[in-house]
């Protein structure tokens, strides 16, 4: 998987769902919904970002707290939608 | 046998001075709510007793006595008398679910304050809105949320302390103080402010159809109906590990968060934690809960990775459940039976009761899809909407109406008392939601009586969300409504139509969605926008949202007669 999608993935939870004074790190392991980084109503949010970045559409019951729980789960969630990751 | 018996008996023989009594109050007396729920358990013998036992995301445990919740609170409230705060002023608490958040409320009680909470997820404009109504003198909030106290503090000139419950050394605003829940000395003995019945205690803010939201101010004496309803509906008992997943930023969190479980002694288990159905399972294990007050959406959550999930743990603990916030479908109740072995009880009040007011009680039939019974010492019906009468015809429905005179009943709006007065008719005060009754005396709940948007038990105003609508570059208009959701019953959805030079499209609608997001809050936080080239309007130029969400639900337009393209 190219790093640079993670990155992409990690700037821009950190961009949109870190307090901009925020000095908090964000890695590929972090939980985004139990730490309530990213919470249930957020998710909506995030995974439209998600279908618009890779073009494709992620079924309401694929889009779980879990499958969204970090930037790696994330990424094997996309995995299962597209080639490109 | 539950605490409350024979719900006929009491419902027929109860008086809220029954309550009063085993809080050891005289008539008309009452006692600082900070005092009933710390030094007088430690004076009942169970001061070395775990009053708090507490969990973060990361693993981390903290554990309270009762004794550990009187001197930290006496502590806090010695810091705040200290920093000049007065009685009456109101104090914000703005953090997560840490324990520094539960144990200052009751210190600002204890000195006399009034506790504001607010919901930690609150973006820079709802706090504004909220603090800037209630001319907050004080905020305890934590790093990780005082950035967004910063960026308003130049508009709130009455805000003289920021106080960081989790920093040490220089802070970089005006204003920023730190203080150590842990650190602080511990302090054995604090002047309590001796309160009458009606001293104000909680500022609650809540949403309603117009305006901003408003403030509603409860009073001290309100612990009489928080203890005796946390003792009958949740049926607390002694020995319960009791666990409230509900945020005291919102009134179920302190309510049955705090003033509920502590005035009767009770330990509590408190998650600071988001969703997750296999951790929220392991800490009910690992902690034994007994009861667990829930909500809603949460339950239909856990029902979608079903059964399966539920058989990994050992949750044989649970004795008692009770759900809050939003309807209970009838599937969620017959759902938990199978899961659970029990089912969820449903229990019914808002920010402005103060206390449960309709439920299932422990006992007693319930009724899948249900709200249940009238609590004892509460006069419930509903009324027509035209007239205000009592519905007497079994099956019709109404506005849900009570009868004013509860103890913790809402005592006016902050600063507002004319929409305050507007909640009565007729000597009912009105809900605002609409039930029938059945031939037995439960209440079917059917809707809202007004555009207000329930959204995961959490209401929402359509004015505040299409007053930050507009504040967006690309927005000419716009109108907030409920649409369906499986999970949440309602969320937010939005019509906008753009200013000139914009154009519908998925990244505009993103950029919309964060930015309301990030202003008021993900609960506000459109999760659908519909572009359109107008909005219905009445020949006066109101946006008809009833047509919107007529539509979105699928339901009937009714009278279009003053719709101005007719």
């Amino acid at each position: 998987m190219p790093d640079d999608i993670k990155q992409t993935i990690i700037e821009y939870i950190k961009k949109e769902y870190l307090d901009e004074d925020s000095t908090d790190e964000v890695t590929e392991n972090t939980q985004l919904i139990t730490s309530g980084i990213v919470d249930s109503f957020s998710m909506v949010s995030l995974k439209m970002f998600l279908e618009k970045k890779f073009n494709i559409k992620i079924p309401d019951e694929k889009a779980t707290p879990e499958a969204f729980d970090s930037v790696n789960n994330i990424i094997k969630l996309l995995k299962e939608f597209t080639q490109e990751v | 046998m539950s605490n409350i018996g024979l719900y006929d008996d009491k419902y027929k023989n109860f008086e809220w001075n029954d309550s009063a009594k085993e809080l050891e109050l005289h008539e008309n007396e009452a006692k600082n709510i900070g005092y009933l729920c710390s030094d007088r358990i430690c004076e009942k013998g169970f001061g070395q007793k775990l009053a708090l036992i507490w969990e973060g995301f990361k693993g981390e445990v903290r554990r309270y006595t009762y004794d550990d919740i009187r001197l930290h609170s006496n502590a806090f409230a010695h810091y705040f008398t200290g920093l000049g705060l007065k009685p009456g002023d109101r104090i914000c608490l703005f953090m997560d679910k840490i324990p520094e958040l539960y144990i200052s409320f009751l210190g600002v009680l204890k000195m006399g304050g009034i506790v504001q909470p607010l919901f930690s997820a609150f973006g820079e404009e709802a706090l504004l809105t909220r603090i800037d109504d209630a001319k907050t003198s004080a905020i305890l909030t934590t790093k990780k949320h005082a950035g967004k106290v910063r960026r308003i503090l130049d508009k709130l000139p009455e805000l003289k302390h920021i106080i960081i419950v989790d920093a040490e050394g220089e802070l970089p605003g005006k204003n920023e103080k730190t203080y150590s829940m842990e650190k602080a000395p511990k302090v054995e003995h604090v002047d309590i402010y001796p309160v009458e019945p009606e001293t104000p205690s909680v500022l609650h803010y809540t949403s309603g159809t117009t305006g901003k939201p408003k403030g509603a101010l409860h009073v001290h004496s309100s612990i009489i109906a928080q203890y005796i309803t946390a003792k009958w509906v949740l049926d607390l008992m002694l020995d319960d590990i009791y666990w409230c997943t509900a945020d005291p930023g919102w009134v179920t969190g302190t309510s049955y968060g705090i003033i509920g479980p502590w005035s009767n002694g009770v330990t509590q288990a408190v998650y600071d934690i988001g969703f997750s159905t296999e951790k929220w399972y392991a800490f009910i294990e690992r902690n034994r809960v007994t009861v667990w007050y829930s909500a809603p959406t949460a339950i239909r959550l856990l029902m979608k990775e079903g059964v399966e999930a539920v058989n990994k743990y050992d949750l044989s603990s649970l004795r008692h459940l009770i759900s809050v916030g939003e309807p209970l479908n009838a599937e969620a109740v017959i759902w938990s039976e199978k899961a659970f072995g029990k089912p969820f009880h449903d229990s019914y009040w808002q920010t402005e009761t103060g206390s449960i007011v309709i439920t299932n009680f422990p006992g007693l039939k319930i009724k899948a899809g249900s709200m249940g019974k009238a609590f004892p010492g509460i006069t419930a019906t509903v009324v027509n909407q035209s007239t205000f009468e009592p519905i007497t015809e079994t099956g019709m429905v109404g506005l849900i109406a009570l009868k004013p005179g509860w103890p913790s009943m809402f005592r006016t709006y902050w600063h507002n008392k004319e929409v305050y007065e507007n909640k009565f008719k007729k000597g009912w005060y009105l809900c605002g939601d609409r039930a029938s009754i059945d031939n037995e005396g439960y209440f079917w709940f059917v809707g809202r009586d007004d555009d207000v948007i329930n959204t995961a038990g959490h209401l929402v105003g359509p004015f505040e969300i299409e007053s930050a609508l507009l504040e967006h570059q690309a927005v000419a208009e716009s109108a907030a409504v409920g649409k369906p959701d499986p999970i949440n019953m309602e969320v937010v959805k939005a019509f906008v139509a753009l200013k000139p030079g914009f154009s519908p499209s998925s990244d505009l609608e993103l950029d919309i969605i964060n930015f309301i997001r990030k202003k008021l809050s993900p609960l506000a936080m459109p999760q659908e926008i519909e572009f359109v080239p107008s909005l219905p309007k009445t020949r006066s130029g109101k946006i008809m949202r009833r047509l919107l969400r007529a539509k979105e639900w699928g339901q009937e337009i009714g009278d279009t007669s003053t719709l101005e393209d007719e």
